[in-house]
This record gives structure tokens, sequence and C-alpha cells, in this order.
């Protein structure tokens, strides 16, 4: 069984284009070759002119027109069945961006991997905040543009477990061949398992923000934890490491503190790195740039909350300057 | 040549190598409107890019050889890629056939003087080569040269900080260049046939110059619009296509691709016509079906202005208009087809010498057939989901285009490199080029095809480990290629100072380029030819 329902049947248009296109190539290379060896000069040095041949003209036009009708109304059958998505499908909202996948399910539930139950259809629907990407899982065979300003849909039905990749196909800039992610398949109550556990994490997370927590040091520890899942959910780990190595952006490693080089304006200022700092980086990460680096983090408003932004402050808070 | 005797007699013109004008040196050639020294010159540039342009392959070719970074960073490989693309595109092969061998041979195949035109032909090769400055301008300016790959689709080319606006700006001018080709063309072929040359006498190749010419005409104006839109977005941020202020980027792919599916069959139709030529004097016998073969190449130019679409089938395009595409370009395939089968059925009782001319279309056939069947794959829905985007459609199109297209040409140089320059090359050498050429070019798109299918993206800086042995050995194919390119071209060019002296017809062809000396005088011909049979008569001329 294909690793989706559309495995099998993309492949299968594929086989039956491929073979008969090779028995056509074969045939006319043959043919060729053929009367290159049987006419050649040395043997055949009076030609023989033939201006056409009506009959062989019209077959020769009518049968490989319907050749290719056949070709097209298979892939239309076919395609109608992609399009058509099962009304009780789970919802997945797709979020691309530079340079990373984000879902989001039903319950709030925000991941960087796409966790999904075998056998069951999942609707994704696809946005994106920056330029065109495109969601393409080819175990699945299924690909779809993530366009900004609009909403692409698409659906599959997983029907093996296991771990399947995501790429990004469409080019979206220097990390393009790092928008990787995953597909989890798994069994429907393993998923269930799953989900539920994710959605008692939100919860807590969201307690943190209202304060509902006695303890501050534990509302701290459960930020500091959010923080930390946030940076890959969000997609800030495509641009910046935690081990001190440069990617697009600056590492995190030993921000809280640093003393540090921006360009404002054209102009040259040092700045310690403070909260106010951290949350206009997030913000308006244009505004302050870091010496030596492009002015490429888009702003991140649009997929940080209030509380979120606190969290990952609070985590980036762990990585101290070293003194 | 004294083994020429009558040919002797006509040499007392000049040919045009030799002809004295008020300009010396390089500028005899840079300000002539003579159309074989524009062909020439168009030639000479097209194929410095060309080169150029598959060096730079063979850097990123390079690149892939290991998973991580082996010889450049992303930011430089995304701009070869770019460069790579757009030198190959709008340097090579849309100005390509042509405005070489068109130049060249459009007025001697009709009888004619010259293009209509002929200071208009100037200007055409004058903005091609500005075009062509400037692109190269930006690799010195703030932001070098563009990354976003030839298609420039926004909104990525309006963010990125690389020069998109300059790059594009060039790519408008080359478009000029481009329509007045066409113009000039079109032109010619209206009123300058010598007596005797009727529409059904024309050789296939003016007949694919004239299908392209419509082409160059309606369709180029459309690439323009939209580069000056993007021009606009960057420079003075009116959001046609920016999302983020109420623009469409979808736009922007439908108008892009409005001009450059048509910009295909620019790029396609001119080596059908050449095929069309070639195929016949070396079979030493009329072409199988000339008129099914002339109004293929019209119903390509029609329908191909129609099927635009299928570059978008993942784009978030309606499915009803994915299958309206879909149907479409299946639709195109048939005139395609039909000339494989002419083409084919053309050696059937024929005298064939399998000369290196012959040797290099017949195998481009069996290349393009392949493309062509790939394009079938990608025309059907469900597939193209799954390798739009990926090395399948790489390989794909370096079939098409390059298989294509680009072997065609250089069959077409080896074919008329004699009339054009006087000289005969080495033909073992242009076989020895043959095998590097064909192996490595099928070891290097057929891998990449392979993976494709399998999932590899295209514009890919890296790649995960499951596709690294393709990798390397689409590597190893494309230096195969590589030095069959270096053998191939070099021949030429020693020929150019070595070779032996060249026949005025030593292939024996029919159409008048034959007919007149190797190389043409200055006006093409001594005396107006009178043309009274089809192009592709092999029979003993009985007018002398
Ligand atoms: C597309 C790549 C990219 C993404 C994604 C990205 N950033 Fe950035 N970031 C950069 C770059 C480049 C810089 C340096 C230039 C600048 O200051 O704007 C930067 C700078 C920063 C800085 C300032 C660092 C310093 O040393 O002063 C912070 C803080 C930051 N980013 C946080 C984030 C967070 C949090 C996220 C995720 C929500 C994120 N970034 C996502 C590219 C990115
Ligand atoms: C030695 C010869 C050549 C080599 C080694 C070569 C190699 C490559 C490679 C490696 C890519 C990048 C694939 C990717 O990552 O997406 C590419 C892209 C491309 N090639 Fe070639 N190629 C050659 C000749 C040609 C020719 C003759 C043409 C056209 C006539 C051509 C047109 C293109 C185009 C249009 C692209 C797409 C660029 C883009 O993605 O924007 N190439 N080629
Ligand atoms: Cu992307």
């Amino acid at each position: 069984m294909g690793a989706s329902n559309f495995t099998n049947q993309v492949d299968n248009v594929f086989l039956f284009i491929l073979v008969i296109s090779v028995v056509l190539l074969i045939g006319i290379t043959a043919a060729m070759i053929y009367f290159v060896i049987k006419y050649r000069r040395s043997k055949h040095p009076n030609p023989v002119d033939i201006h056409g041949n009506v009959l062989l003209e019209v077959v020769w036009t009518v049968v490989p027109f319907f050749i290719v009708m056949g070709f097209f109304y298979y892939g239309v059958v076919d395609y109608r069945e992609m399009r058509n998505i099962p009304e009780d499908a789970m919802e997945v909202e797709v979020m691309g961006r530079m340079w990373s996948w984000m879902y989001t399910y039903p319950n709030g539930v925000q991941t960087d991997t796409l966790y999904v139950p075998l056998n069951k259809p999942i609707k994704l629907k696809i946005k994106s905040v920056d330029v065109i990407h495109s969601f393409y899982v080819p175990a699945f065979r299924i690909k779809q543009d993530a366009v900004p300003g609009m909403e692409t849909k698409m659906w599959f039905k997983a029907q093996q477990e296991g771990q399947f990749q995501v790429m990004c196909a469409e080019y979206c800039g220097d990390r393009h061949s790092y928008m990787y992610s995953q597909v989890h398949v798994l069994p429907e109550d393993e998923f269930e398992r799953w989900y539920a556990s994710a959605a008692a994490e939100v919860e807590t997370f969201a307690q943190a923000q209202e304060g509902a927590e006695v303890d501050e040091a534990a509302r701290l520890e459960k930020l500091v934890k959010q923080g930390q899942r946030l940076i890959k959910t969000k997609g800030c780990i495509a641009c910046h490491t935690l081990d001190g190595s440069r990617l697009v952006g600056p590492s995190f490693k030993g921000i809280w503190g640093k003393t540090e080089t921006v360009i404002a304006n054209g102009e040259e200022k040092t700045i310690v790195v403070d909260e106010a700092y951290l949350r206009r980086s997030m913000l308006e990460p244009n505004v302050e740039i870091v010496k030596g680096y492009p002015p490429a983090m888009p702003p991140q408003g649009s997929i940080l909350n209030e509380q979120e932004i606190q969290a990952i402050i609070e985590f980036l808070k762990t990585l101290k300057a070293e003194q | 040549m004294a083994s020429h005797a009558i040919t002797e007699v006509q040499h007392v013109e000049e040919n045009y190598l030799e002809v004295k004008s008020r300009w010396r040196g390089i500028f005899a050639w840079i300000f002539s409107t003579d159309h074989k020294r524009i062909g020439i010159l168009y030639l000479v540039s097209s194929l410095t890019f060309f080169v150029v342009a598959a060096t730079i392959g063979i850097f990123m070719r390079l690149e892939q050889l290991t998973m991580g970074e082996t010889l450049m960073s992303p930011d430089v490989y995304n701009r070869l890629f770019t460069l790579h693309g757009v030198i190959m595109i709008f340097l090579l092969i849309i100005p390509g056939i042509p405005a070489t061998f068109g130049n060249f041979f459009l007025p001697i195949q009709i009888g004619a003087k010259d293009v209509a035109f002929p200071r208009l032909n100037l200007l055409s090769w004058w903005l091609y080569i500005i075009g062509a400055i400037l692109a190269i301008t930006t690799l010195f300016l703030p932001g070098s040269l563009p990354d976003t790959g030839w298609t420039f689709y926004v909104p990525y080319a309006v963010r990125t900080g690389s020069n998109v606006a300059l790059a594009v700006f060039a790519a408008f001018i080359l478009g000029f260049s481009s329509i007045l080709t066409g113009l000039n063309f079109l032109t010619t072929i209206h009123r300058l046939r010598a007596p005797g040359m009727t529409w059904h006498r024309l050789p296939l190749f003016v007949w694919a110059l004239y299908a392209t010419a419509w082409i160059q005409i309606l369709a180029t104006p459309m690439v323009g619009i939209t580069l000056l839109l993007i021009i606009f977005e960057r420079v003075l941020n009116i959001g046609i296509f920016d999302p983020t202020q109420g623009g469409d980027p979808i736009l922007f792919q439908h108008l892009f691709w409005i001009y450059s599916h048509p910009a295909v069959y620019i790029m396609v139709l001119p080596g059908f016509g050449v095929v069309s030529e070639i195929i016949p004097t070396f079979s030493r016998r009329t072409i199988f079906g000339y008129k099914l073969i002339a109004y293929s190449s019209l119903s390509i130019a029609l329908f191909g202005s129609l099927v635009w679409g299928h570059h978008m089938f993942v784009s978030g395009e309606s499915d009803t208009a994915n299958i309206i595409f879909s149907f479409l370009t299946f639709f195109i395939a048939v005139p395609t087809a039909i000339k494989v089968f002419n083409w084919t059925a053309t050696l059937y009782k024929g005298s064939i010498a399998l000369e290196p001319p012959m040797l290099y279309v017949l195998s481009s056939i069996f290349l393009f057939a392949i493309g062509g069947f790939t394009g079938l794959m990608q025309a059907t829905l469900p597939i193209d989901v799954h390798v739009h985007d990926t090395y399948f459609v790489v390989g794909h199109f370096h079939y098409t285009m390059f298989g294509g297209t680009i072997w065609v040409m250089l069959a077409g140089l080896l074919y008329w490199f004699p009339k054009m320059t006087g000289r005969m090359y080495n033909k073992k050498v242009a076989y020895l080029a043959w095998p590097f050429m064909f192996i490595g070019f099928n070891v290097l798109y057929g891998t990449m095809m392979y993976m494709g299918w399998k999932g590899m993206p295209r514009r890919y800086y890296d790649h995960l480990p499951e596709f690294h042995t393709d990798h390397v050995i689409a590597t190893v194919g494309s230096w195969l290629l590589y030095i069959g390119i270096l053998i191939l071209l070099g021949n030429l060019v020693y020929a150019l100072y070595r070779g032996a002296k060249a026949p005025d017809n030593p292939w024996g062809g029919a159409t008048l380029e034959w007919k007149t000396t190797s190389p043409p005088p200055l006006e093409n011909f001594t005396q107006e030819p009178v043309i009274k049979h089809e192009p592709y008569y092999f029979r003993e001329e009985d007018n002398g």
C-alpha cells in the first residue's frame, strides 16, 4: 500500500504514460536507425522522392490525438479525487514562512512537525506570511503552493505509519533547501493521546500567562519551557542557532545582556540586549540591524502574540552572556 | 580551388568577409548592416554566452558533488542558477537560431539581398548587447546579481536585497531586440521573396521563422509590461503583486507565463525549421509532408499562446482552469508529434549520408522526443502535482531546450559553418565530440529526472543523503557533456583559422544558400535567382 491514498494512483498514471512513451520512443528510434542503415548512400545511391501520403498523415495526426486524450482523461479522473476534499476531514492549518513550516490544529496546538492519524482524511489549509513556498510531501505525491494573501487547500489520507519528509518546493531564498519538516503518521489511538497531551500543555502555558499560578518561580519555569518550545515551532531556529554557529541571523547563544553594535538609520550604535531590545527585534527587526547581518528577519508580529513574545524573552534571558 | 574551374569564374565578386567598408577592424562588424555580418555577430556573442553559462552550470553541479557546502555559500549558488538561467534563456536561446542562422540565411534562402530593414537589424543586435551589459553590471552594484531564479516570481523578487530591478530592465530591453527581429523577418518574408519563390516553395526553415516572428511580435510586449510592473513595484512600491498591499502574486505568474510559455515556442520552432533543412539534404530527397510541417508550425504558434497555465497547476489556480490548461497542453502535443513522424518518414527511401550535421540532428530528435514525452507526463495533472518544481522538470526542460534547440543549433552550425566561413572543419573531431555529448547529456539530465521523480526539489543548494548518489552521477555526466561541447566548438574555432577551403555545396544541399559561393558575396547572389521548384528538389537542375 502506498504511503498515502494518492501514492499508488499517481504512480499508476505515471507508469501507464511511461510504458506508452517508451514503446513509442523505441519505435521512432528504431525506425530512424533502420532507415539510416538500410538507405545509406553507399547502398542506396538513388533516392525516391515521396511528397507525402494523405492516409498516413491523417493516421499519425489522429492516433496521437486519441493517445493524448487518453492521458488527459486518466489524469483528470485522478485529479478530481485529489481536489475533492472529504467533508469529515480533520483540518490542519499549514503556515509557510522563511524558512520553516508551522502546523496549527483545531484545538490551538501548534507544532513544527505534522502529526496525523493513520487512515483519516486530513485537510490542509495552506498559507504563507512572506513569499511563496510550496508544501511538498514526495512520499504522498502531494504538493500545493503556500501563497501570501491567500489560502490554498489540499487533502490526503496517510496509509502507512512512520515519518515522511516535508520539503519546500518553491524557491524562497537562502535557506530554501533547508526548509524541511516531517509528517509523523501515528496509529489513531496514539495520535489521540498525543493530541490530548499537547492540548493540555497549551492549557498550562495559558495559565502561566494569566498568572493563575501562585508560585512565581513555577510560572517563570513554564514560560521558559514554552519559549524554548516556541523558538522551534515558530521557526526562529531556521535562522538562529543555540550553539553559537551562524546561520542567517546571529546565534542566540549568550544573547542576554550582551553588548552589541547595531545599525539604525544608517548609523552605528552600541546597545545592551535587554527586554525592550528583544521585543523590538521581534516586532520591528529592521529598525536596528545587528552589524554584519542582512535585514532578512521578517517582523514576527503576525505570528507571535503578546504572551508568546513574553515566553520567548523569558527563555532568551536564560541564555546569558559570559561576563 | 583549382579543381573547381567553373566556380572559379563566379569568384570574381568579393565575398562578404572581404568587402571593405568605411569601418576597420571590429567596427567593420559592429557597425555593419549586412545581415550576414549581423548573423555572425549574434552567433559569436550567443555562443560565448553559451560557454559562459555552461561553465556556470558545471560549477553548480560541482556544488552538488558533496552534501553541505562544497565550493560556495547558498547565496552564491542562488545567484549562479539565476545567472545561468537568465543567460541561457534571454541571451542564448530566445535570440538563438532566428538571430544567428535566421539573420544569415533567411534572406539567402528566399533569394533576397538583405532583410527588409538592415539598420533596424543592427539596432536589434545593439539592444541585445546593451541588455547583456546591463545584466552583467548588476554584478558590480550593491546587492549584486539577482537571486530569484530566471522566473522572477514575486513577492520574493520584490523583497530580496539583490539587484532585481536592473536585471529585469535588461530583460525588458532584450525583449525589444526580439520584437525588432521578428518585425524585420515578417516584412522580409512578405516583401522580398525572389521571383518564383511562392509561399509553398519557401524552405521550411523560413516557415518556422515566420511562425516564430508572429509570436515574437505578439507575445513579447506582454513580458515587457510584466517586467516593467516589477520594476514599478520594487522602486515605487505600488502594490500590484505584493499581498501586503492588496496585490496578487498569482497575477504576476499569469502575466509572466502568458509570454514565457509562447517563448518556449520562440525557442523551439526555429529548431524544427533547421531539422527540416538538414534531413532532406542528407537524405537527398524531398521532405515528407511539406505542408503539414509548415502548417503545424503555425498551429503550434497559435495554440502555444493558450497553454501558459500549465506552469501553475499547484499555484492555487482554480481546478477548472487547471483542467482546461491540461487539455490544451495535450492538444499542442499533436502538431509536434506530426513533425517527428514526418521527419522519420523523410528518411524512408532516401540516400542517407550520416555526416556530422545529420548525426547531431537525428540524436537531437531522440533527445527532444524524451523531452516531449516527459512533457506529456507533466501535462497530466496528478503527475505534475508531484513532479512540479523538482529536478524532473529541470531534466525535462534541458531535454527540450538543450537536447532539442541547442543541439539543433550546433547541428546547424556544423551544417552551415562551411557556407558562412568558407572553411571546412575536421569531421573526425566533430564525430569524436558526439559520444561525449550524447552520453554525458543523458547521464546528467536522465539522472536529474530520476531523482526528481523521487522527490528532489529544484533550486536546492543542498540535498538529503538519499539523493547523494544520484547527484554524484549527474555531476560526472556534466563533465562528459562539457568536454564534448569544448571539443565540438574548439574544432570549429580551429577550422576558422586552419580549416581547408570549403566548396560551395559541400553537402549537396538544394536550397538557395547552396547555389551561391562559400562565403556568399555581399549581395548574396551574383545574379538574382529565379525559383522553379519546391525547396528540396535534388534532381539535376535544368536551368544550369
Ligand atoms: C528568516 C530568518 C529569520 C527568522 C525566521 C527569525 N530571525 Fe531573528 N534575525 C534574523 C536576522 C538576519 C537578524 C539580524 C539582523 C537584524 O537585527 O534584524 C535577526 C536578529 C534577531 C534578534 C536580535 C539578535 C541580536 O543578536 O541582537 C533577535 C532577538 C531575533 N532575531 C529573534 C528572533 C525570534 C524570536 C524569531 C522567531 C520568532 C526570529 N528571530 C526569527 C533572521 C531571522
Ligand atoms: C553544460 C551544460 C549545462 C549544465 C551543466 C546545466 C546545469 C544546470 C543546473 C545544475 C541547473 C540548476 C538546477 C536546479 O537546481 O534547479 C540548471 C538550471 C537551468 N538551466 Fe541548465 N545546464 C546546462 C545547459 C543549459 C542550456 C543549454 C540551457 C538552455 C538552453 C539551460 C537552461 C537552464 C535553465 C532555464 C535553468 C533554470 C534556472 C532557474 O532555476 O532559474 N541549461 N542547469
Ligand atoms: Cu520555501
